[in-house]
This record gives structure tokens, C-alpha cells and sequence, in this order.
């Protein structure tokens, strides 16, 4: 029950575009065509999924402080926290480029509709940001990292193929000129982020 | 002054903006705003990183090989925004903590990147710690104006200190909302591309 609290939560609630703004830049850009956009989402949910428990781990075992207690008394007291942004961007880099790998090896089809995409993954804010807000709110075990993770990554595949559709329907519309493109996007995403502010207290 | 130098620093103020027209590191920009003080010391953390950063990748250009620079250049700004948040920690904690995961996302902050890819790796380390300087600038000011307006509209207070409230003003909780940032910021590039024209899209 509370793993469906925390997921339901994660899509709706705390949804990383309308609440944290996370992942805004290739929000922005790539959300011209819903098709994109749906390659983009899957993308940011698969590797979400596979660094964010990677990274609860690591904070639980090797950064936070007292973590290394498991290798004798000698290190209970040391504190490692500073290291946590380079090792989670590492973590997290290293993983793209292994995902990249292993989905062109088998899944041909998939990597041709991501192009670009996955590697760029590296440097969006999403995924990051998933780490860091993990290690601020404490999960008790590897599962709800992981459906948190399952969840803020469903939350961002929603926005984003939402946004698209809208952006495609948009193109025909009459906008002023100076609002043309960016402007006007801005203004969509606001009025999408106070619906979903709706959901606000949502708790199962 | 020579026209390239002077190039250098007016473009991100205006018109090559990293906000408002090359669209980078929006992320941080709209979370950090719904207090003056909070978006000032990002846009200066984000300025020292971008500075530094640029300065450091330009210096050891040469020396990269291309195939991992992505990742090369992820350590040098890991580096850079872990000692700016163990500046803040130490001296200011309290925004710091107010900051929370954005100062750590200043990483994945496009700008940061974006400028080391476009300028450090091809110019020489002063020409790029300015172009890096001006860069973080022209975001800082976004971030002011921005910061500005939603705690004066949103609580009546600037920097903390009490400036509409004294006259009335009943605070307008929907501006401190996440959504309102977006429509501060549409906002803005509004009125940007109505004064110029060729920013304008088709």
C-alpha cells in the first residue's frame, strides 16, 4: 500500500516538470512532435529506473555518514556526502553509455527511434535530480527507490507526450508573433502545471 | 576593447540570452525564484561555476581526447559546484538549505556545458572564463527580474523586508507557485522578442 501511495504520489504529486522543474531544457526542445517525445520519455523512465536504485545503494553503503560502517569500526565515522554529486554524475553517465550499448546491440528498432536522445540523457536534469531528491528524502529500502523512480520517470513520460500534443495542435492556432514558438509554450506549461496542481493532497 | 571581446559580452545579455533565447538551464531558473535572495545567490553560484569551468576546460583543451570529453567535462563542473556547496554550507547555510537539490543540479545545468562545448574547447582560457562570466550573468538577470516580481507580488516582501504589505496589499499566493514561474518567464521573452523583432520565431 504505501509502495502505491508513493507511486501514485510520484506521477502525480510531485511531478518532476510541475512541481520541480526538472528536466526543463530537453522538455522544451524536444517536445515539437508527440513522436519524439514518446522515444525522449521512454528513455528518461528506463534510466531512471536502472541509476536511481544504483545510486540508493551507493548513498546507503558507501556515502552517507556512517555508511561504511560494514567494513569495521574504523570507518563509522567517516562521512563521504561531499563526494555524492561527482559519484551519482558519474554513475549516471557511465550507465547511459552502457544502455546505449546494449539497446543498439539488442534492440535495434528502439535505438534507431532515440537517436540522439539517450546520450543526452546523461546531462538531463531528470535524472540527477531523481538521485539528489532520493538522498534528501530518505527511503527506507532498494523497492521504493525504485518505484519512485518508476513513478517520477511516468510522471515526466506523461508531461512531456501531453506537451507535445498540445505543441502539435498549436502550430495551426494564431499566436502573436512576439508569443510565436518559445513564448507561448511557457504559457501552456504554466496553465498544464496548475491542473495539475489539482492532484495537490492526493494521499492513498 | 577589440569588436570579438566586445562580442563576447554583450551577446548573452541580450540577444544570444541563455534563457530567454537559447532556451538553457531553465531547470533551475524557475525553482529558485520564489525568493529574491535565493535566486541571487544561484545566479551567482552559476556564474562562478560557469566561469571557472570554462577557464579550466580551456586550459586543458588540448589535451582532451574527443571521444570522452562529455565526460571529462562532468568532473571539472562536479568539481566546481561541490566547492560552491560547500561554500554555501559553511557560510550560508541557510540558503543553502532553502537551495536544496538545485545547487547540485547546477551540474546538469545546460548552460554550463553548453558553453564549454560551443566556446571553451575552441578559445583561448580568457577569452572563455569571460564568456563563461557573462553567460552565468545574463542567466543571473533573469533569475533577478523573475525572483523579483514573485516575492513582491507573492509575499509583499523584497530581500525579506516588508514593501507592499505596509500599503495593503493582500499577497497573492498563486505568484509563489511552481506554475506562475513559467508564466513569469513567458512573460519576459514576450516582451523581449515585441522590442526585438528578429529574435522573433516564424
Amino acid at each position: 500500500m504505501e509502495y502505491l501511495s508513493l507511486f501514485v504520489k510520484s506521477i502525480f504529486v510531485d511531478n518532476m516538470i510541475f512541481a520541480y522543474f526538472l528536466g526543463m531544457c530537453s522538455y522544451l526542445a524536444v517536445s515539437k512532435n508527440v513522436k519524439t517525445a514518446n522515444g525522449l520519455g521512454i528513455a528518461v523512465i528506463l534510466v531512471l529506473l536502472i541509476t536511481l536504485p544504483i545510486n540508493y545503494l551507493l548513498n546507503k553503503y558507501v556515502l552517507s555518514p556512517g555508511a561504511l560502517s560494514w567494513l569495521g569500526d574504523n570507518f563509522a565515522g567517516v562521512d563521504l556526502s561531499f563526494l555524492s554529486f561527482i559519484v551519482f554524475i558519474a554513475v549516471i553517465a557511465g550507465i547511459v553509455q552502457v544502455v546505449e550499448m546494449v539497446v543498439e546491440k539488442f534492440m535495434p528498432s528502439l535505438y534507431s527511434s532515440l537517436g540522439i536522445f539517450l546520450p543526452l540523457i546523461a546531462v538531463n536534469c531528470a535524472i540527477l535530480g531523481g538521485s539528489l531528491f532520493m538522498q534528501q528524502r530518505e527511503f527506507v529500502n532498494v523497492g521504493e527507490s525504485a518505484v519512485y523512480a518508476l513513478g517520477s520517470g511516468i510522471g515526466w513520460y506523461l508531461a512531456i507526450v501531453a506537451l507535445a500534443a498540445i505543441r502539435e495542435k498549436l502550430s495551426y492556432s494564431n499566436v502573436p508573433a512576439p508569443l510565436k514558438g518559445l513564448g507561448i509554450t511557457f504559457f501552456t506549461v504554466g496553465l498544464m502545471g496548475m491542473a495539475f496542481m489539482a492532484f495537490m493532497g492526493i494521499s492513498l | 576593447m577589440d569588436a570579438k571581446l566586445k562580442e563576447t559580452i554583450l551577446n548573452p545579455l541580450w540577444k544570444g540570452n541563455p534563457i530567454s533565447v537559447l532556451v538553457l538551464g531553465i531547470c533551475s531558473s524557475l525553482a529558485v525564484t520564489v525568493e529574491l535572495k535565493g535566486a541571487c545567490v544561484m545566479a551567482l553560484s552559476v556564474t562562478i561555476v560557469t566561469a571557472l569551468s570554462s577557464l579550466v576546460c580551456s586550459l586543458i583543451r588540448k589535451t582532451i581526447p574527443n571521444r570522452v570529453r562529455i565526460i571529462i567535462q562532468l568532473v571539472v563542473v562536479a568539481l566546481m559546484v561541490i566547492l560552491v556547496d560547500q561554500v554555501l554550507k559553511a557560510f550560508a547555510y541557510g540558503v543553502g538549505k532553502q537551495l536544496s537539490v538545485y545547487i547540485g543540479l547546477i551540474i546538469t545545468n545546460c548552460i554550463v556545458m553548453g558553453r564549454i562545448e560551443a566556446f571553451a574547447l575552441g578559445n583561448k582560457p580568457v577569452a572563455s572564463f569571460l564568456d563563461g562570466l557573462f553567460n552565468g550573468l545574463g542567466y543571473g538577470i533573469i533569475l533577478i527580474v523573475v525572483g523579483f516580481f514573485r516575492e513582491l507580488l507573492g509575499s509583499g516582501t523584497l530581500f525579506g523586508f516588508d514593501v507592499l504589505n505596509r500599503f495593503g496589499y493582500v499577497n497573492n499566493g498563486l505568484v509563489i507557485l511552481p506554475p506562475m514561474a513559467l508564466i513569469f518567464l513567458g512573460c519576459l521573452i514576450w516582451i523581449q522578442r515585441a522590442i526585438s523583432k528578429d529574435l522573433q520565431e516564424k
